[in-house]
């Protein structure tokens, strides 16, 4: 189920303002691909245009392709809706419905695009969700209780668990461990080590050293100035970018000679 | 002791005593001056509304133990409110029910649906519908609204007549109980309509992304984040609307054409009055028992408005732990 995404010329705006200028980018199924660079290189925004998270924003457009299984996700006919159903999103703070309990925080995304279920398919979604997300164990006797009485790493996962319980075929992470400590990351660390072989995975993260424990693959985004748009600097195999990039650039960053 | 704590060094003083600079006095000007201030606002919320309790019940309670034949209307003091009260109920609830969803739908499109410059224009305009007086609404009421629903309440008693509300015999002048329950919706409209506004745009970004990164359409978004979110919001604006409903007297009493029943019958000339209206249209023609029958319908009003107000309340602590607080 998990799927490739070819990214071609893509271009994306805030209104007039150029954030981020022609991507080509191929991102490879069952595997986690890092997005790393400085901050404001426009690598979250790119995160977004992958599930049409981006345009939510007013005034935001982008323009290029981002095919994926054959099919152009800015395709005039594609409904930002459906892709979302199929591109899931953990984002950079854990954000729980604070008004439904842990059962129905993990359910939300179902009820929404299958309608009525069975109680008990949706009893065996829920814990295969939260097992999946390495939460069931914690959280399996106050499943009723309120989604904010999690600790902030439990709560991570729990959104993982919402997200991964939609079953989408890909699921971008935008700094996921950036609001939790070190034990809690380790949790994410590990649980994104098994997604990947359900899901396509891109993450976004300010930590290199994460960067290089969880992906395959890594992109560098830089930018030349502020005011000027964020491009892709170099991607290649994750072992590859952090012993011997291409591009110095790359090497600077890596080895925290800037950003 | 009461010297600010900024004014203390950490050089030794001419007592000879060195002064640490982590000691000092806890009680600092600023926070003293604001608690106090804080406090006194609220004893003195405390302090009125016992005053005017005392008052109702000082002045009410001759006729409350009053025998029946000394009151107007030659009838217990219940029986005297029961119609009064039933009608306050009413023609709220009327209001109520038009103005809680309206009031929802138009903050919502005010909030998450119009391009920016028509939401601002929007939410000007239901201002400026606060700010009307209510004896405009209620010649309003009298002389536009009235007159131009008869035909509406013909139609309500001919093809849903077998409904006890819409019985008739329809009103020839619209003063019915429906066209004060509309009034008064309208003129509750603002304050609910402005509460929900304000709750509706605090909804965190981050919550509606997660939402909307479900899958979830706008519709869909904003019912599974915007409204439980806002649900405490809700409540308030609706009871302050509410309690503007139940206490509301002008617009109703130029508006309602009153009678000594108790009916379910909204479109017919006979209607129940309410204990606000009553008490500004008797109020200039009683004297003795007759004020003490008025002020103690007053009691009556006040009590009420405190048990909607209490139940609301409580409606929302139960579920607490579900807040949109917490996110």
């Amino acid at each position: 189920m998990a799927k490739r995404i070819d990214v071609s010329d893509l271009d994306i705006f805030y209104g007039s303002f150029k954030a981020v200028e022609s991507v080509n980018m191929s991102i490879e199924p069952q595997s986690v691909t890092a997005l790393i660079g400085p901050s404001g290189c426009g690598k979250s925004t790119f995160l977004r245009s992958l599930n049409r998270m981006h345009e939510v924003i007013p005034g935001a457009s982008v323009a290029g392709k981002v095919v994926m299984d054959g099919q152009d996700l800015y395709g005039s006919d594609v409904d930002p809706v459906a892709v979302r159903r199929h591109v899931g999103m953990v984002f950079q703070r854990p954000n729980p419905f604070p008004t439904m309990s842990i059962y129905d925080n993990v359910a939300a995304g179902v009820r929404l695009n299958s309608g009525r279920m069975r109680k008990a398919t949706l009893d065996e979604l829920v814990e295969s969700s939260l097992r999946g997300a390495n939460l069931w164990e914690e959280v399996k006797d106050r499943l009723g209780r309120p989604g904010s009485s999690l600790s902030g790493g439990q709560q991570q996962r729990l959104c993982i668990a919402r997200a991964i319980a939609i079953k989408p075929e890909v699921l971008l992470m935008d700094e996921p461990c950036s609001a939790l400590d070190p034990i809690s990351t380790l949790a994410i660390e590990d649980l994104i080590y098994q997604l990947k072989s359900d899901f396509t995975i891109v993450i976004v993260t300010h930590n290199m050293q994460q960067a290089a424990r969880v992906s395959d693959r890594t992109g560098f985004f830089n930018i030349e100035g502020t005011g000027k748009p964020g491009r892709l600097i170099e991607m290649d195999a994750t072992q590859r970018i952090f012993s011997n990039p291409s591009v110095k650039a790359t090497e600077d960053y890596i080895t925290g000679r800037f950003g | 002791m009461t010297t600010p704590a900024t004014a203390r060094s950490g050089a030794p003083l001419p007592g000879g005593q060195p002064a640490s600079a982590w000691t000092g006095s806890r009680r600092r000007t600023g926070d003293r001056i604001f608690s106090g201030t804080a406090t006194a606002s609220g004893v003195l919320i405390l302090v009125t509304l016992a005053a005017v309790a005392a008052f109702l019940l000082y002045e009410g309670y001759p006729a409350l133990i009053a025998d029946a034949e000394d009151l107007p209307g030659d009838k217990s003091f219940f029986a005297y409110v029961a119609p009064l009260l039933y009608g306050t109920v009413l023609a709220a609830v009327i209001a109520l029910l038009v103005a809680f969803p309206l009031s929802i739908g138009i903050a919502l499109f005010i909030s998450h649906f119009a391009p920016r410059k028509i939401a601002a224009f929007f939410g000007y305009l239901v201002d400026l519908l606060a700010a009307v007086p209510s004896v405009v609404y209620g010649l309003w009421g009298i002389f536009f609204l009235a007159p131009n629903l008869v035909p509406v309440y013909q139609w309500l008693e001919d093809v849903l007549g077998f409904i006890p509300f819409f019985a008739g015999p329809t009103s020839a002048t619209g003063r019915t109980m429906l066209t004060a329950g509309l009034v008064l919706a309208v003129m509750i409209l603002p304050i609910m309509t402005a509460v929900n506004r304000e709750v509706f745009l605090q909804t965190p970004r981050l919550l509606e992304e997660a939402s909307l990164a479900l899958g979830a359409t706008r519709w869909e978004m904003i019912r599974q984040t915007v409204l439980p979110f806002g649900k405490s919001g809700i409540v308030s604006g609706g009871m302050l609307g509410l309690g503007r409903a139940l206490g509301e007297t002008l617009a109703v009493a130029l508006v309602l054409s009153p009678a000594d029943v108790i009916t379910g019958n909204l479109i017919s000339s006979v209607n129940s009055n309410t204990i606000a209206a009553n008490i500004a249209l008797d109020f200039p023609e009683s004297s003795g028992l007759a004020v003490n029958a008025l002020i103690a319908s007053g009691l009556v009003l006040f009590a009420l408005t405190f048990l909607v107000n209490y139940v609301a309340r409580a409606v929302i602590a139960r579920r607490r732990e579900f807040s949109g607080a917490n996110a």
